[in-house]
């Protein structure tokens, strides 16, 4: 294995800090093999850098095969959700130190990576993100408004802004769907993130399609597949409540308020 | 291979093409293409806001903003087009807010607008309120509500498909635009795409820099294609360094920290943006801020055991405004660094941020084949043109100002001419270029990685290319890429498969990064003068005699193949303000 001291990012790294770490990652390309494997890669890096820079590193160092999805690097852009010691996370906003053994010994244990469960597997850490995306799409996530546009500005006051506010944040990286059960077992079920989206629009004091929105997710995939388990809520790299806003949206289709 | 006909392609899928792919699709059959997923581009990581003169707190109107814009790009603006910006700002923010935008709220329910870098009232009297924000997530709102429209008007998307090449076919004497080849990264497969229109909003290429805001993926593709092809390139000269990058790191902190009152200190906790912009102070320009930190770290007042870094001290703001206004930047400082911004403040160093060059266009985001004459067909908007509203320094704020008035004009623009227009036929054997050098660096065998090249060029432009430049060092960074391009021939890649060969488009995008790397080192070598985000130690004052004019930069090949670049100028449309000396 190459032992690098300078990193490919330029990030934080002194040698004098560097940790050996290994990092099981889970591979497959259809192309050469229909079997997914295993495979370790043991680095010398800064348990301060990114587990991303541990991918990139082992990319540009060592196995240009190594595939995975990812752009802004900084936890904004939501390409590079996986399965990181099996939790759903974003490979750029997880540092090494927070989930790696440093024990470095020969009994340490290695940062397994996976593709994030529940969604077709195209090559290594890449999934098909387009069932996902068709679950967005299908709970109409966008302003619905009946005409009388004002001539400036909607108002809306702080509060009313604020109703919404958490599920604003969502970033589309599917780490939430991914990490649920029901999901797992049901492909159908909207999932998480659909739901958050549906959210963000019933609560914004603007929008006038929360009827439309509702009656799509009192289907039997909607929302009352949701079990209230959490693993969404844990996995949200943005810290959006998610369990507490498809409750919320249950509790609007029972109370019709909203 | 396949062959797609469409009425209009837009290239990419950031804010400027969805914008521009809301009106299109409105008015013709319309395809966008995008390396990414839709919601991953970088506009996604802006975040202080989108300028608009509301006055919906103070008082504001769209020519100080316009004024502001002009001064800002050190006089490099054409006004013509920064006025259109300033103006069209209004409509721009409230078109936005009525597609869903989540703005942040005055008391009285409208939009709130908070300070930015370089915007003033009343022609630089003093700081003035006009940033339309939406906490620092401006930039991922309007990501998120511009994808949401799209969605709402049933926009086509090809996602994961890689632009590699613009089609041009002479038709009388005139170079007309014929259409696209991508290179989809599922499969491997060549696709031609017909269009009697095409759009590239394609984003920016800073990732020839180490330390940069930029995503892996901003590679001037757009920027490199249209160049290849022997279209100019304008202004690549001029690069923006962003003040407040995190330390070593490079990710962005936003101007907004300084526009709620954060400030910067030296090692000794002094205040040092007082001695260099008395009125503006830590809201001067950010050409004015980078070099001003970059001369405290020089004169020996950096922070840290290397004095290699300033700090943005936002200690002494209340931890419920930073809550409110700035949650992203203060989680980036605490996950980053380990650094809690309420008691702390935060290490920074500029950062490559945004290139004010690129596809010339026109105020109707027409590419520009020489000084006067249109690619009829092409248009371009967004980071990877030059209109050129931000000269040579960006106004913070401007930017995501700039992709939603211009991606609109070039959508509505492309959209009717394609419906006039006629499909143009295309070139004979139109995948060549592509398929020749997808198959040569599939099966290359050289001994030269990747990685290894592009950490020299990256390494060569920040020692050599950045904040401070000097015919020396710009030469220094010239033989580098040079070398480096002559090395890149030998660059072979490991991945050899078709199906998501991420590998081989590092490679190709590695290519595109050389191509643009010397053609702003060559353009920064012949301006010798200073101006905006061009610093030129031996030339350290702004000449308007010899240099106010825009660099147009061509890429010639003779008869033996040899490529050499072509500089040559085009006047600066001034219209109302005369250059004057510039000081915030």
């Amino acid at each position: 294995m190459a032992t690098v001291t300078e990193t490919p990012t330029g990030g934080m790294a002194d040698s004098a800090h560097l940790a050996r770490v290994t990092f099981r990652i889970r591979r497959f390309n259809p192309e050469s093999s229909e079997h997914a494997f295993w495979q370790d890669f043991t680095l010398d890096i800064d348990p301060k850098e990114r587990v991303l820079d541990a991918l990139h590193q082992i990319k540009w160092e060592e196995d240009g095969t190594l595939t995975f999805r990812r752009s802004c690097a900084h936890g904004i852009c939501g390409s590079d959700a996986m399965r990181i010691n099996g939790k759903n996370r974003l490979a750029c906003k997880t540092l090494i130190k927070d989930i790696a053994d440093l024990d470095g010994g020969p009994k340490a244990k290695p940062v397994v990576i996976e593709p994030l469960k529940g969604m077709t597997v195209q090559k290594d850490l890449i999934v098909d993100m387009e069932p996902f995306f068709q679950a967005y799409r299908d709970v109409m996530p966008f302003l619905i408004t009946t005409g009388n546009q004002p001539s400036r500005e909607h108002r809306q006051s702080a509060e009313q802004r604020e109703r919404f506010d958490d599920t604003t944040k969502c970033i589309l990286c599917a780490a939430c769907t991914g990490a649920c059960p029901v999901f797992w077992n049901d492909g159908q079920y909207f999932g998480p993130a659909a739901i958050v989206n549906a959210h963000r629009f019933i609560f914004d004091s603007r929008d006038e399609g929360a009827e439309q929105r509702l009656e799509i997710l009192n289907d039997r995939d909607g929302v009352w597949r949701c079990r209230t388990i959490f693993n969404c809520t844990d996995a949200c790299p943005r810290g959006i409540e998610v369990t507490k806003a498809i409750q919320e949206v249950k509790q609007a289709l029972i109370t019709r308020r909203f | 291979m396949q062959i797609h006909t469409y009425d209009t392609v837009i290239v990419g899928a950031g804010g400027a093409g969805m914008r521009a792919a809301i009106e299109a699709t409105q008015r013709s059959r319309t395809a966008v293409l995008t390396k990414l997923y839709p919601t991953r581009s970088h506009t996604g990581a802006a975040q202080g806001g989108m300028a608009a003169a509301l006055a919906n707190v103070e008082d504001d109107n769209w020519e100080w903003h316009t004024f502001d814009t002009v001064k800002g790009g050190d006089y490099l603006v054409d006004q013509d087009a920064a006025e259109i910006l300033a103006k069209e700002a209004i409509d721009s923010v409230l078109d936005l807010e009525r597609m869903g935008l989540p703005f942040n709220r005055t008391p009285d329910g409208l939009i709130d607008q908070r300070r930015f870098g370089g915007h003033s009232r009343n022609h630089g009297e003093a700081p003035v309120r006009r940033s339309c924000y939406a906490a620092d997530r401006t930039g991922h709102m309007i990501l998120q509500t511009l994808y949401q429209n799209c969605v709402k008007e049933g926009v086509e998307f090809f996602n994961e498909f890689y632009v590699l090449d613009l089609l041009l076919t002479t038709v009388d004497g005139v170079r007309r635009t014929a259409g696209v080849v991508a290179y989809e990264l599922a499969t491997g497969e060549l696709h031609v795409f017909r269009a009697k229109a095409v759009v590239f909003a394609s984003g920016g290429n800073g990732k020839f820099y180490k330390v940069t805001s930029n995503a892996h993926t901003l590679t001037g593709d757009g920027q490199a294609a249209a160049f290849r092809r022997g279209l100019p390139l304008e202004d690549m000269e001029f690069f923006q360094f962003h003040p407040t990058g995190i330390w070593k790191m490079g990710i962005l902190l936003t101007e907004g920290a300084r526009g709620e009152g954060g400030i910067l200190r030296n090692k000794d906790g002094e205040r040092f943006m007082e001695k260099y912009a008395p009125v503006m102070k830590d809201l001067a320009s950010r050409d004015v801020v980078s070099r001003s930190i970059y001369t405290e770290i020089r004169e020996g007042r950096g922070c840290g055991p290397d004095g290699d870094h300033v700090h943005l001290d936002l200690t002494h703001l209340p931890p419920e405004q930073l809550d409110a206004k700035l949650p992203d930047i203060t989680e980036f400082a605490r996950t980053y660094l380990g650094i809690e911004p309420y008691t702390d403040p935060i290490p920074i160093q500029p950062t490559a941020h945004y290139a004010m060059g690129g596809i010339p266009t026109n105020v109707r985001g027409e590419v520009l084949s020489t000084n006067t004459d249109v690619v009829p067909g092409l248009y371009a908007a967004g980071e990877v043109a030059c209109v050129s509203v931000h000269g040579a320094n960006r106004l913070g704020t401007n930017s995501l100002l700039d992709i939603n008035v211009f991606g609109r004009r070039a959508g509505i623009a492309a959209a009717e001419y394609a419906a006039d227009a006629d499909l143009v036929e295309l070139p004979e054997d139109p995948a060549r270029f592509v398929a020749d050098e997808v198959t040569r660096m599939r099966g290359a065998t050289g001994n030269e990685r990747v990685t290894v090249i592009r950490r020299a060029l990256q390494e060569t432009m920040d020692r050599n290319a950045m904040v401070f430049r000097t015919e020396q060092t710009l030469k220094e960074a010239l033989e580098d890429i040079t070398a480096l391009r002559k090395r890149y021939r030998n660059v072979s890649v490991q991945d050899k498969g078709r199906r998501f060969n991420t590998d081989l488009l590092e490679a190709l995008e590695l290519g595109n990064l050389l191509d643009l790397a010397e053609v702003l080192v060559v353009s920064a070598l012949a301006r010798k003068e200073s101006r905006g985000g061009h610093y030129r130690e031996d030339h350290p004052h702004r000449d308007d005699v010899n240099f106010m004019r825009h660099t147009m930069a061509y890429r010639e090949v003779d008869s033996q193949g040899n490529e050499t670049i072509r500089l040559d100028y085009k006047p600066v449309v001034q219209t109302r303000y005369q250059p004057q000396e510039r000081t915030y």
